[in-house]
């Protein structure tokens, strides 16, 4: 045991359990499977990681605010339908290409705003974030069915469907975009004001509140930041799709919050950060995707999944009491 | 009539033992059936200890409790309670979302068939209960919806389904209302009139002039002896309560106090605090004393924007201040050091060195990050400064010792160079060396130029770090001393609002 504190990678990982279960899943399909390590295949994984990714990074925030998002799926395909349908609207009709850059704005827009109001609401009532936000999920979710009549929106603008086939080098687009939100978050949280105040918020309320800290704003800006990026993440997945559909999103705020736990986030604030969750959603990414390569019958990653999310949890517990002086919730 | 000559409960010789600390050095107490024996003593005399190896919480090391003459050995609080030793804590411990009546025999509700729970038997029995203590409500009632007092008269009445021997009240009117209180005195007295044994512990001298029968006085983990109420008077209780000689001795030159800094006139907060006016000098340090629920609290809180008070002016170095938020206070250099260091001071996860800078990070950023190069440079400065002992500035706060924690929320506020520090019970829970520390840094801090106020429950404390004491009861400033002028007794005797008339 002493050696295993000594050797610093082995107490990295030790701290970041995850980044040890990514590694084992990862060697396990590259060995199982002789489709998963390819470039293509690996290219694939960050692509289809990237659609919860995004989400996963405002859920991190979120959550180390001690509060949560269950509306992220609703206001994805929320956006998404905007984005799609604003770029046929007739008077961006003899814009050309240029008429996806107002759908993608006021896509984006649209995000921010359903952030905005969850944010204020939880800001000015008290009402716990859970309940708000499970109001916005249901409440949101109707207004896309009312907005798009129960059909799917399709793109006609064919420049929108191929965009995310382009790629950097070796990177789809999609890939690049996600990482680069990853290093800005990851900044944001680790090295700004901002980032500071979300540990502390959420660590101790009243703490913050005694070190001139204004709470309610600062949380309305953490439910923004994640309403963008499940906006964002709504226009990614049309231009992938070419199409919005009213049914978009469902079940990925669970898909969401496992990745963020699973990233060592406390649900009850003050503890986590974007590493860990990047090691969340590429563990989920990586077995969905391998699990796939290998015909395992999809029920199977849910029942394997949810035994990952306890045990990894459990030995977090386990050795996070002992190492950090007992103070766990 | 025999039996009444022995007491409903004997200790002696009690020894409890924690590590490095003689909580109770062989205490002897005694409860006649049918008598009011309070308990009196500082805090940190004992008396929490004695009541809870009383209730089973504790083992004693040495010693024997007899109960009705007979030696019993308690080891659970059921226990306790099977013997008919009932406490009635301090901070009440009630289910407020159930009634009355399901709160009285929690835990041992009558049954009927199946499990099923017999209401009926339940609100007869609970409201023979509540009528037998002459409470005005039915046993219907749900928790919440009563007042402090009356819930106290439901843990009062819990006490009485089993057949009490004796009753502890531990602080029972720290919480409550005059006219709250008369009705409390009246059911103890009648608990008395039923031969039941009474231990009442408060520090308030009024009332346990007004009800005891006999005093048991203890200091340090020790017994320093019983009088009777009758023909005792507040000065000789003070004398046992406080008895050695301070050693108060500053070895500092006179101190040389500045302009005003703080100047509170007629701040009032009804039911918190009245009238209450001050000042605060640059190289002051003015103590606040008083007991818990005098209003000191109350009033740094209305200084640091989280209260609002009702009316009064507040001005800081000679400008009226309006104080809306803690914001706001830092802003006008009011710097609160809270009571509660881990509720209310630090985030426990998070480092050393990011707790110390939480309320100047904005202040440390250049560009869009927090320059962190300048976070740690004020981290080694009041780690060296305050000699606080951590490992490395990555330590979450948790892990450090109550006094390395109370250091880094002193460090906080002292890097920010507050005109006036605010210092909330400094050395609660905090071991004796750090404490000394802490009092020694108290004083530095005037000498260097701050303007600091001192609120405390103890009496050494604030008769070593202040220039000037203020005394409060209820609210209300009693007293003011200069440290020069001031005695134990008088000090005790403006809090304990006993001679209220003679002074004001």
């Amino acid at each position: 045991m002493a050696y295993f504190y000594q050797n610093p990678v082995l107490r990295w990982l030790l701290r970041n359990p995850i980044w040890g279960f990514v590694l084992i899943v990862f060697i396990f399909f590259s060995l199982s499977s002789e489709h998963f390590f390819a470039a293509r295949n690996l290219q694939n994984i960050l692509v289809q990681t990237s659609t919860i990714g995004l989400i996963a990074l405002g859920m991190t925030l979120v959550m180390i605010n001690g509060n949560i998002d269950l509306s992220v799926g609703a206001t994805l395909a929320l956006a998404a339908a905007f984005a799609v349908d604003v770029q046929s609207w007739a008077m961006f009709a003899t814009w050309g290409n240029w008429q996806i850059l107002p759908a993608v704005c006021l896509a984006l827009l649209v995000g921010i705003f359903m952030g905005a109001i969850n944010g204020f609401i939880v800001w000015k009532t008290g009402v716990d974030a859970f309940i708000v936000t499970l109001g916005a999920m249901l409440g949101i979710r109707g207004l896309v069915f009312v907005y798009t009549g129960e059909q799917s929106f399709y793109a006609m603008n064919f420049a929108y469907s191929d965009f995310s086939a382009l790629s950097f080098g070796p990177l789809p687009v999609l890939a690049v975009i996600f990482l680069l939100c990853v290093l800005i978050v990851h900044w944001l949280l680790s090295r700004t004001v901002h980032g500071r105040n979300t540990y502390a918020v959420g660590g101790n309320r009243e703490a913050a509140v005694n070190a001139g800290i204004r709470v309610g704003p600062h949380m309305m800006i953490n439910f923004m930041i994640i309403g963008f990026l499940a906006a964002l993440s709504g226009v990614l997945l049309s231009t992938q799709m070419g199409a919005a559909t009213p049914n978009l999103g469902r079940d990925y705020e669970l898909w969401v919050i496992t990745a963020v736990v699973l990233g060592g986030t406390k649900l009850t604030g003050g503890k986590g950060d974007i590493i860990g969750t990047l090691g969340g959603v590429l563990a989920i990414g990586i077995l969905r995707n391998g699990m796939n390569l290998m015909q395992v019958p999809a029920f199977y990653v849910y029942v394997i999944l949810g035994s990952i999310l306890i045990a990894v949890l459990f030995l977090d517990k386990r050795f996070n009491t002992s190492t950090d002086g007992g103070l766990r919730l | 009539m025999t039996a009444s000559r022995e007491p409903a409960l004997r200790l002696q010789g009690i020894v409890k033992t924690f590590p490095g600390v003689r909580a109770l050095d062989g205490v002897d107490f005694e409860v006649m059936p049918g008598e009011v024996h309070a308990l009196l003593g500082e805090n940190g005399a004992g008396k929490s200890t004695l009541m809870k190896v009383l209730a089973g919480m504790y083992q004693p090391d040495e010693g024997q409790i007899m109960i009705a003459g007979h030696p019993v050995q308690m080891t659970t609080p059921i226990e306790a309670k099977a013997q008919g030793v009932v406490l009635i804590h301090q901070e009440l411990s009630l289910v407020p979302e159930m009634s009355a009546a399901e709160n009285i025999y929690l835990g041992e509700l009558p049954r009927k068939s199946f499990g099923r729970v017999d209401w009926a038997t339940l609100e007869e029995r609970a409201n023979a209960i509540l009528k037998r203590l002459k409470c005005s409500f039915r046993a219907e009632v749900t928790v919440a919806n009563l007042s402090i007092a009356n819930q106290q008269m439901v843990e009062i009445a819990r006490a009485l389904t089993v057949d009490a021997r004796v009753v502890v009240f531990d602080e029972p009117t720290a919480s409550l209302t005059d006219a709250e209180k008369v009705v409390l005195f009246d059911i103890i007295n009648d608990l008395k009139a039923r031969g039941v044994g009474i231990v009442y512990i408060s520090h308030r001298m009024d009332e346990i002039f007004t009800l005891s029968d006999r005093i048991t006085v203890l200091r340090d983990g020790a017994y320093r002896g019983t009088l009777t109420t009758a023909v005792t008077n507040e000065d000789e209780v003070t004398r046992l309560m406080i008895g050695r000689s301070l050693d108060l001795s500053r070895d500092e030159a006179a101190p040389n106090f500045g302009k005003t800094m703080l100047e509170v006139r007629n701040l009032t907060c009804p039911g918190l605090f009245e009238n209450v006016s001050f000042t605060v000098r640059v190289g002051e340090v003015v103590g606040f004393y008083g007991l818990v629920g005098a209003g000191r609290t109350e009033i740094a809180e209305a200084l640091f924007g989280l209260r609002k008070p009702d009316s009064g002016e507040i001005r800081v170095d000679g400008e009226a201040a309006e104080i809306t938020s803690p914001r706001a206070a830092i802003a006008l250099g009011i710097s609160l050091v809270p009571e509660n260091r881990k509720e209310q001071g630090l985030v426990l996860q998070m480092n050393c060195r990011d707790n110390m800078t939480l309320p100047q990070v904005q202040a440390l950023t250049t560009g869009p990050f927090v320059a962190q190069g300048a976070e740690l440079a004020i981290f080694d400065k009041y780690r060296d400064r305050l000699a606080i002992k951590t490992p490395s500035w990555k330590q979450s706060a948790a892990v450090l010792s109550g006094g390395n924690q109370q250091k880094i929320v002193i460090g906080k506020w002292l890097s920010m160079t507050p005109r006036v520090l605010i210092v909330d019970e400094p050395t609660r829970g905090i071991d004796v060396g750090s404490k000394s520390e802490i009092h020694q840094l108290l004083r530095e801090l005037a000498a260097q130029g701050y303007a600091v106020i001192v609120i405390s429950s103890e009496m050494p404390e604030v008769l070593r770090v202040s220039d000037r004491i203020i005394a409060m009861y209820h609210g209300r400033i009693m007293r003011e001393f200069d440290i020069k002028d001031v005695t134990e007794d008088s000090l005790v005797q403006a809090i304990s609002g006993i001679s209220a008339e003679a002074v004001a």
